[in-house]
């Protein structure tokens, strides 16, 4: 019977979930399980895998297996100026307030292969401030984050992402941000010049720093609300105070016990303002 | 086991908005199941399928948010470039992972995991569409013991979706719109 057969994938889950917490020290019990079983299914699928069991075999055999098991249960799936009215509303309204400040600080968290990291980049740039700011873009993945360094996208995708960047108010010509070869675009390593890629694992590690804006986007969704209830408590000491979160198109604050500290300052593109 | 309708999702694809408010239409703003519907769209349109529903149903049609409540009374659409998965404890997750059979939102993904938080209790209703997308969902469903309905064929505008499933479900039931909407309003009364 169907039904008895996920119950038993879903109890053996949660065994993988509290060995992997014991042996390599991430812990996913706070991830939405549907998102997790989703993941796992399509991850049993693509490397051939009957059950669970041969699969906890493979992850506590082989570190290296359980990285790339990592990179695939993490949605690691972004874009360049995912939700333009988003990043337009960042240069023209978020931009102009950072811009008062002598030294700027942005903290990327789940910044994953980097594609944001870059649109942040080019707007600090045009907005003539990327020179005094210092990001630290960080998430829980090490191989992503070495791919977000290197800041190499396909080139296939290159005619959307301009779409967009005009969409965001771009003010250049989009491809004098990147050199073209082997069907791959090799972003400008200087927009990264002042980055610090760092592992930082959002349902474990503390804060770092303090920070003017705080971009994590399309991360929380994937949290159950206890963990996003940390996640948001970890954001409210990184911020100083007047500084800005914002969150992915369907995120909010909204339910959060931190919400009264901030103020809406874009609904639509949820930009969030400590106000306390 | 008994079946009890928890849950009623609705696929579609091309023609999927027009049959959707078709079968949406009598039902009353009372209706004691939460529906969640997924129609493919532009990937980037940002037009508010909200709007086009609101004027015509009785039911509070809203978007999706990330981790909220399913409760009776509302149509709950899928946002634009996301997949909505529900949750045992009945809020939903969003997620922006892989395009399935080239779309996100997926049929697929909202009907598989409706299957996991509420097994034999859901009602799947896959319409009109030029794609692929719903069937493997609407399998899984089926073979959960939960109820699947796809639209004639004859009557949707695009048959290729209707079709399809019925060729991998083929003891699907196959209603026209009128008789879906029988049916959910048969759901309602008890």
């Amino acid at each position: 019977m169907k039904l008895e057969a996920d119950a038993l994938f879903e109890q053996a889950v949660e065994t993988l979930i509290q060995d992997i917490h014991t042996q390599y020290g991430y812990d996913f019990s706070g991830y939405a399980r549907a998102s997790v079983y989703r993941r796992i299914r399509r991850f049993l699928g693509n490397k051939n895998l009957a059950s669970i069991e041969e699969l906890r075999k493979n992850l506590f055999q082989d570190s290296y297996f359980f990285e790339n098991f990592l990179q695939e249960i993490t949605v690691n799936v972004t874009e360049m100026f995912r939700d333009p009215t988003f990043f337009l509303a960042l240069r023209e309204n978020v931009m102009p307030i950072l811009s008062t400040y002598p030294f700027i600080k942005i903290w990327d968290a789940g910044c994953s292969t980097g594609e944001e990291l870059f649109s942040l980049s080019i707007i600090l740039k045009e907005e003539g401030l990327l020179d005094r700011t210092k990001i630290y873009a960080t998430d829980i993945n090490q191989k992503v984050l070495k791919q977000a360094k290197e800041g190499i996208f396909p080139l296939a995708n290159m005619a959307a992402y301009t779409t967009a960047y005009y969409a965001a108010g771009g003010k250049n010509e989009f491809s004098s941000y990147y050199t073209s070869s082997y069907g791959s675009a090799k972003f400008d390593a200087s927009l990264v010049k002042n980055v610090v890629f760092y592992p930082h694992n959002l349902a474990t590690d503390s804060s770092f720093n303090e920070f003017h804006l705080i971009l994590c986007r399309n991360v929380l969704i994937y949290f159950n609300r206890t963990l996003q209830e940390r996640v948001f408590s970890l954001f409210d000491e990184s911020l100083v105070s007047l500084g800005y979160l914002a969150l992915g198109k369907k995120e909010t604050l909204a339910m959060s016990q931190i919400n009264g500290h901030y103020t809406c300052v874009d609904k639509s593109n949820r930009i969030y303002r400590k106000t306390t | 086991m008994k079946k009890e309708a928890k849950v009623i999702v609705i696929g579609g694809s091309w023609g999927g908005i027009k049959a959707s408010q078709a079968i949406l239409k009598q039902l009353p703003a009372s209706y004691s199941i939460p529906i969640v519907m997924v129609l493919h769209r532009l990937r980037h349109f940002d037009g508010n399928l909200q709007i086009v529903f609101e004027k015509r149903v009785a039911l509070q049609v809203t978007e999706v948010e990330e981790k909220e409540q399913l409760k009776p009374g509302y149509v709950y659409v899928a946002p634009s470039n996301y997949h909505v998965l529900v949750e045992k404890d009945q809020t939903f997750s969003l997620d922006v992972s892989e395009l399935e059979n080239y779309s996100r939102p997926a049929i697929d993904v909202t009907f598989t995991s409706a299957a996991d938080a509420f097994g034999s209790n859901t009602v799947a209703i896959l319409l009109s569409g030029a794609s692929k997308d719903g069937s493997a969902g609407l399998k899984y469903i089926a073979e959960r013991g939960g109820t699947v309905i796809v639209q004639d064929p004859q009557e949707a505008e695009v048959d290729t979706m209707p079709l399809a499933a019925i060729a991998l479900v083929p003891d699907c039931q196959i209603m026209n719109s009128e008789r879906i909407q029988a049916f959910l309003l048969s759901l309602h009364d008890h």
